[in-house]
């Protein structure tokens, strides 16, 4: 029964087999002629297929007409000129790939070194990947690669200087030594890492060798990696966010895979062999650097669980030592967003222009013995921070003098302010540090607008504690959002000022407000100074109505709105808050009159020159009466004297 | 008694105050500095001399309450002399003619013009010293122009006191913004006037000079009388009522040096605000 079916299913097989070579046959007639050539431009080209060959191929089964689809086959002899074989017809998505890879585009703009699929796949020849003769055969792969990608080659003076040696570096890898020297084809080729049609350049996101998808590339093989690799943040950023922690390559070093680093001991003894002696040093631009490293103390840092060489990248074996110039430990590699926002900052800025005052990570969170910043002796610890930034920004440090003379003493005012009592003296941990303003990582210059304490940008930055505050400044009349006006709109430090900040029932606030607000409304401020509120507040009534007592503080409206604190149905109420007795009239006191104005308050203009005309005439007439009489009694008082005397 | 007349040397004098109005006088004098300092360092808040005064005595509610307090002893002594006015009246049998006409009334009346034209024409060389009686022409003013400025300062300063009740009763509240301009000129006018021709007028002209202690002792030689002001001496003469105030017995040491300390001390006071105030009239206001 078995070998019946098995005899029928050959037959029909024969015959359609028969039916295609039928076909293909037709083209072989001619083509199959070793002699058969064509001119083009000039040169001779072979038109001969070698039949043999193709009836090996994995496309001995498909009609030649099938790829060379411009052929009419009852219409023979074809035209002499026929299109270009389109693999796309069926392998669509390896012709995309290659397409947008980087051999594709070099191809597409005529680059003659630009390999076509015929370059790797051949053309009537092509064989099964699987196949061991095929050129893609995995054993191959790193010959066919290295026919363009190895030294001395065109191509390898295109690509960068350290990539010249990839295919040496490739064999002797550990990848390389496990293909060539042990016949693993399940180790790694070219084609593992960089895929066989999708070649893009590692700073192409979409790259399979890109930063951010290495990880991902690797582990296709190395599945469960972060188990071995337990010291990386516990496995657990590896694929979510893999662009967080190290990447392969960065330990593992592409093409030159060789050793791999075993965290667990084997390192941090062989530094410390050398650093735990506290006089070594290195010289650095004829200063004495101590290399020193105080292993135990690393072992309470907040890196304790980090070996050596997770910060010190850059050791390399075939140096010695191997930290020979490893170079400057990039925090990047863990701590990507605070960098990113360190390298904008000022601080980062000036550090990359070769400010040596400029701190870098470590000025502030030290090196070896990195504390986390909520642990009390840490200096990020929010109580430590002003003293960690006045390290360099209290009046008399050079930093201090060169950022802005005006701003002297913030340390000094900071301490006292309310911020600084309550986080220094009362020990109030979610008081405002020097970052809660000016951020921790991304600190610039109040003029630069990216900057938090930048005029736009200080209400959200005060808003991160007093969002309520916030909530009702956005709607007064002084919010960006509510006024459209030219003139500068008060923020929160106009009246509350940074460093010095301090409480609004305390200290001089209150009379200080009247300046803050007289900066922009000086007539009114003048007039107030005029009438009794202003008056007494000058002789330091604390207690006399300021302008935020009658207009509000935070949420100023302007007169003509209900919701206002002055509108006509509140204002009674509003002065009630002093004057229990407050009434309709008693509201109609003029709080910022001047006698000076005769079109607005007639009243008081004609008073006062009634008052002013009163008094001078009366001086004016008395006066004169005493200056009279002055020479004349003393006249008088002489002559008396004389009569005594007589 | 016979000691003090034979130290005397036989002067005679005339006791021209009696206790209660130079009471009064005193009371006048400590509630006038009183709201006059107080006063002014409201009037020039912007001037830093007041501030610092005002510190001094203690701030803002201090010299308010000073204020207030002063305002009470004026109205205290305003009503008192008033009473005294009627007690007066009583005592000596008088008509209400006679105390709004008579010789030796404050009230003024023609005479004061004419004798006005005379100081005039003295002042200018071109006549003798007029004869004064009881009350000058001056003295008249300065007793009138405290009745006006009680009035005037007293009436607004009540507002500006209680502008709660007075708004209640119907004035409008641009009243007090008035009542505070009449109130602090009128004070700048009673100030200015007190302290500089008040006080040439009765102590610094030269046959006065540097003080006349009578308002606080009451009692004049006779001698200086007859001199100053004939008419006054010619009552004595006449009328038995004056007479009886002519007595041999010289004021004690203590009252005048008393007098004098007082005197000097309420005098430099008030030189010493004009001073400030003419300082920040120029340096400092408008």
């Amino acid at each position: 029964m078995n070998k019946l079916k098995f005899s029928l299913a050959f037959f029909v097989l024969s015959i359609l087999t028969f039916a295609q070579s039928e076909e293909n046959q037709l083209c072989f007639d001619c083509h199959s002629d070793n002699t058969l050539t064509v001119e083009r431009n000039g040169k001779k080209i072979s038109l001969f297929v070698n039949e043999k060959p193709f009836n090996n191929s994995v496309h001995s089964k498909i009609k030649c007409i099938d790829c060379h689809a411009d052929i009419n086959p009852d219409d023979i002899p074809h035209p002499e000129i026929l299109k270009k074989v389109n693999c796309a017809k069926c392998h669509e998505t390896a012709v995309m790939h290659y397409d947008r890879s980087l051999h594709g585009d070099a191809h597409r703009k005529g680059k003659f070194l630009a390999p076509s699929c015929e370059s790797c796949h051949g053309k009537h020849d092509i064989l099964a990947s699987k196949n061991s003769r095929s050129k893609t055969y995995v054993m191959n792969i790193p010959t066919l690669c290295g026919k363009c990608h190895k030294e001395g080659t065109p191509v390898s003076k295109l690509v960068s200087v350290r990539e010249h040696q990839a295919l040496d570096d490739y064999s002797e890898s550990i990848h390389g030594e496990g293909l060539f020297k042990r016949g693993l084809i399940v180790t790694a080729v070219c084609t593992s890492c960089h895929t066989s049609h999708d070649i893009l350049p590692h700073e192409n996101p979409l790259s399979s060798i890109n930063k951010n998808n290495i990880a991902t590339t690797c582990t296709q093989c190395h599945r469960k990696i972060e188990e071995v690799h337990t010291k990386v943040i516990s496995g657990r950023l590896w694929e979510k966010e893999p662009h967080k922690v190290p990447n392969c390559i960065d330990c593992h070093q592409p093409h030159k895979i060789r050793r791999v680093f075993y965290t667990e001991s084997y390192p941090d003894d062989l530094c410390m062999k050398c650093h735990s002696q506290e006089n070594l040093y290195k010289i650095v631009d004829g200063k004495k650097k101590s290399l020193f490293v105080n292993y135990d103390q690393f072992k309470t840092s907040v890196h304790t669980d980090n070996a050596c060489f997770k910060c010190h990248t850059n050791v390399n074996f075939s140096k010695k030592p191997v930290c020979l110039n490893s170079g400057k430990v990039d925090c990047s590699m863990c701590h990507s967003a605070a960098t990113e926002d360190y390298q904008i900052s000022i601080h980062g800025t000036e550090h990359n222009k070769g400010n040596e005052h400029a701190p870098y990570c470590t000025d502030c969170h030290e090196t070896h013995n990195m504390k986390s910043k909520v642990q009390k002796n840490s200096p990020t610890f929010a109580r430590n921070v002003p003293e960690l930034c006045a390290k360099c920004h209290r009046t008399g440090m050079n930093i201090a003098a060169s950022i802005d003379a005006s701003k002297k003493g913030i340390v000094s005012e900071y301490v006292e302010s309310i911020h600084g009592k309550g986080l220094l003296q009362s020990g109030l941990m979610v008081t405002a540090t020097c970052v809660d303003c000016h951020s921790s990582h991304r600190e610039l210059p109040r003029k630069d607008p990216r900057s938090t304490v930048f005029s736009a940008n200080i209400a959200t930055t005060c808003a991160q504690c007093h969002l309520g505050i916030y909530e009702e400044f956005r709607n007064s009349i002084h919010s960006p959002e509510i006024s459209d006006t030219d003139k500068k709109l008060p923020v929160c430090n106009d009246c509350h000022f940074s460093h010095e900040i301090g409480r609004t029932d305390q200290g001089d606030f209150r009379k200080q407000i009247l300046n803050q607000c007289g900066n922009c409304h000086e007539e009114v401020t003048t007039t107030y100074f005029d009438t009794f509120h202003g008056k007494v507040s000058k002789l330091g009534a604390q207690g006399a109505a300021k302008c935020s007592d009658c207009h509000g503080s935070h949420m100023i409206l302007p007169t003509s709105n209900p919701e206002s604190k002055l509108s006509r149905a509140n204002i009674v109420e509003t002065c009630k808050s002093c004057h229990p007795n407050s009434n309709k009239k008693f509201v109609g006191y003029l709080t910022h009159a001047t006698h000076h104005n005769r079109e607005k308050y007639p009243y008081l203009f004609y008073t006062f020159w009634f008052m002013t005309i009163l008094l001078s005439v009366t001086f004016l007439f008395f006066g004169t009466h005493t200056l009279l009489w002055l020479p004349r009694a003393l006249r008088e008082k002489r002559l008396k004297k004389q009569k005594h005397s007589k | 008694m016979n000691n003090e007349f034979q130290y005397n040397g036989g002067k005679k004098y005339y006791e021209r105050f009696d206790a209660y109005s130079r009471f009064l006088h005193i009371l006048v004098i400590i509630s006038f500095l009183t709201l006059a300092i107080t006063g002014m360092v409201i009037k020039f808040s912007d001037s830093s001399v007041f501030q610092t005064l005002s510190d001094i005595m203690g701030g803002y509610e201090v010299t308010g309450a000073l204020h207030r307090f002063a305002a009470v002893i004026t109205f205290t002594y305003f009503f008192l002399h008033i009473g005294y006015l009627i007690r007066k009246r009583r005592k000596r049998k008088s008509s209400f003619k006679e105390m709004l006409t008579g010789e030796s009334s404050i009230v003024p009346n023609k005479n004061d013009w004419y004798e006005f034209k005379a100081t005039m024409k003295w002042f200018l060389g071109k006549g003798p010293r007029p004869v004064y009686g009881r009350w000058t022409y001056w003295e008249k003013f300065d007793y009138f122009a405290v009745f006006w400025g009680v009035a005037i300062i007293g009436s607004s300063g009540l507002i500006l006191w209680f502008p709660e009740f007075f708004t209640q009763l119907g004035i409008p509240g641009e009243m007090i913004n008035i009542a505070t301009i009449i109130h602090s000129d009128e004070a700048l006018l009673a100030t200015g006037f007190i302290f500089t021709i008040h006080f040439f007028n009765t102590h610094f002209r030269p046959d006065k000079f540097p003080m006349d202690t009578v308002i606080f002792t009451g009692k004049v030689e006779l001698e200086e009388l007859k001199e100053d002001r004939a008419r006054e001496f010619e009552l004595i003469e006449t009328d038995e009522r004056y007479k009886e105030r002519v007595s041999n017995v010289a004021p004690s040491t203590f009252l005048i040096r008393a007098a004098k300390i007082f005197g000097f001390t309420a005098l430099t006071i008030g030189i010493l605000i004009i001073i400030l105030i003419l300082y920040s009239m120029i340096f400092v206001y408008q």
